[in-house]
């Protein structure tokens, strides 16, 4: 891919893609990196009818709220793996020196993070909508608010990598930092699972998922960039 | 460099390090004494003076406690937020150690109301804690406090912490009346609104303008620690500087 370009007529748009074709490019190399949040997906959800209660019923009142939050607790395992490599090899450093807007490269970062977690995690919710138990009228209602509701929490994550990628212990942390700020979508988001269930309208929830999801598109790679600036300059 | 005029110039020397510590200096006595007299007449009016309630008796006095406590602490997030920013954008040393310095306050305030509000709720609600919409919103500014003092305490270097806490805030602030409001949606989508926490019939002035004491004196109380702490930040922080050297070798 060594082309004789000067690097500063490349266009935004064509940073953008490369860096989103290097990352997914990583991934799918990484293999393990792709399935391990997806596997524990599944676990969470096979525990709560282990621990609480094999009920159908009961498990069918809980399910949206268990599938939320194991989706919550999948994304944020995989979250410290957003920067982290680049940050130890010094690409990191490299990707901040280009003359394009560093919040490009965050962009992509975060796109490519939910492409390869939140995407998978959305197409796999019926499975565990299945198994536990879940109407099937309510179906659609998860993975709706699930394909709205995870990139936001991509975005929201980058935030916490961002800021935690200089540290050596950051896994721990990043939950503390994000956790709270999760709580909004994970309310709406099994709100609308809810509602789905009640057999309610549910286009208010998804709405709102979609607000924050275009308040996390605005701001948050901007948040993210200055974050790796302090990291990496810390 | 010509000076821009549209900031105070008192804006400027706050960023002096020397400076803040010798006007908070200044300062420090004045807000303590008004604390203590503040805290000293509200809290004997508002415990021994006060009507009791007509529904809730006696019981209803740890208001008193509980909501400066809880006011507080949301002011505290908007202070350390707004410091953190003046830090990032005009550099600013002292900015950034008072952002420091607010952290743990707030946190304790969000404590202090969380355990008032426990306190409370057993004899009026018959149980230590509900999942209503407000207690809900302070535990979670409990946890931003939280994550914002651990995001300091990890970072060994001064100045990239306070950058980061900055940052950490700033999004906190962001999220804040999005929680707020989401917190109530949900709550008053799940259960109707049992308990009205909040809800003021009108109170008498005998019991409100205590109230009001309480707050003043809580406002002077944080800016009290807030001044002690933020006093032993520069020191702490400014150690080489020539004027901390002569000021400790003189005492």
């Amino acid at each position: 891919m060594v082309e004789e370009t000067n690097i500063a007529t490349i266009s935004m748009s064509q940073q953008f893609s490369a860096a989103l074709k290097r990352d997914l490019l990583l991934s799918f190399r990484r293999k393990s990196d792709l399935f391990n949040p997806l596997i524990f997906f599944l676990m969470v959800a096979t525990l709560f009818p282990l621990g609480v209660s094999p009920e159908p019923t009961f498990l069918a009142d809980v399910a949206p709220g268990v599938v939320w939050v194991a989706a919550l607790l999948a994304t944020l395992l995989s979250l410290d793996g957003m920067f982290r490599s680049d940050y130890d090899d010094g690409t990191l450093e490299q990707m901040l020196l280009s003359p394009q807007p560093l919040m490009i490269v965050c962009l992509a970062k975060t796109l490519a993070h939910w492409m390869t977690t939140g995407l998978p995690l959305t197409l796999m919710s019926p499975l565990l909508g299945v198994m536990l138990f879940l109407p099937s009228d309510a179906m659609l209602g998860l993975v709706l608010s699930l394909l709205i509701g995870t990139p936001t929490l991509s975005f929201i994550g980058a935030i916490g990598a961002a800021l935690t990628v200089g540290l050596k212990k950051g896994g721990i942390l990043i939950s503390l930092l994000v956790l709270p700020l999760y709580i909004p979508v994970l309310i709406f988001g099994s709100g609308a699972v809810q509602a789905a269930v009640a057999g309610l309208p549910i286009g208010g929830y998804l709405a709102l998922l979609g607000a924050g999801l275009a308040l996390g598109f605005v701001l948050a790679p901007l948040a993210t960039s200055a974050a790796v600036r302090v990291s990496v300059s810390g | 460099m010509p000076e821009k005029k549209w900031m105070p110039r008192w804006f400027y020397q706050l960023a002096s390090p020397k400076w803040c510590y010798q006007i908070t200096g200044k300062l420090l006595p004045i807000f303590a004494w008004l604390a203590l007299l503040c805290l000293g007449v509200g809290i004997v009016w508002a415990l021994a003076f006060a009507p009791p309630d007509y529904q809730q008796g006696n019981s209803f006095r740890i208001m008193y406690l509980h909501v400066p406590a809880a006011i507080l602490a949301q002011s505290c997030y908007m202070l350390m937020a707004i410091a953190g920013a003046i830090g990032l954008i005009w550099k600013m040393k002292v900015a950034d150690m008072a952002a420091f310095a607010a952290a743990p306050i707030g946190a304790s305030m969000a404590v202090l109301a969380l355990a008032t509000g426990a306190i409370w709720g057993k004899p009026t609600w018959g149980s230590w804690w509900v999942w209503d919409a407000r207690l809900t919103s302070m535990l979670i500014l409990l946890f931003l406090y939280l994550g914002v003092m651990a995001l300091y305490a990890a970072m060994e270097n001064p100045n990239t912490a306070a950058k980061a806490a900055s940052i950490l805030s700033l999004v906190g602030l962001v999220n804040i009346p999005i929680i707020k409001y989401s917190v109530e949606w949900w709550n008053t989508l799940h259960q109707p609104a049992t308990f009205k926490l909040t809800e003021k019939p009108a109170m008498p002035v005998e019991m409100w303008l205590p109230l009001l004491i309480m707050v003043i004196g809580f406002y002077c109380f944080f800016a009290v620690s807030l001044m002690m702490r933020l006093r032993n930040e520069i020191l702490r922080r400014e150690k080489r500087a020539s004027w901390v050297r002569e000021l400790i070798v003189s005492q």
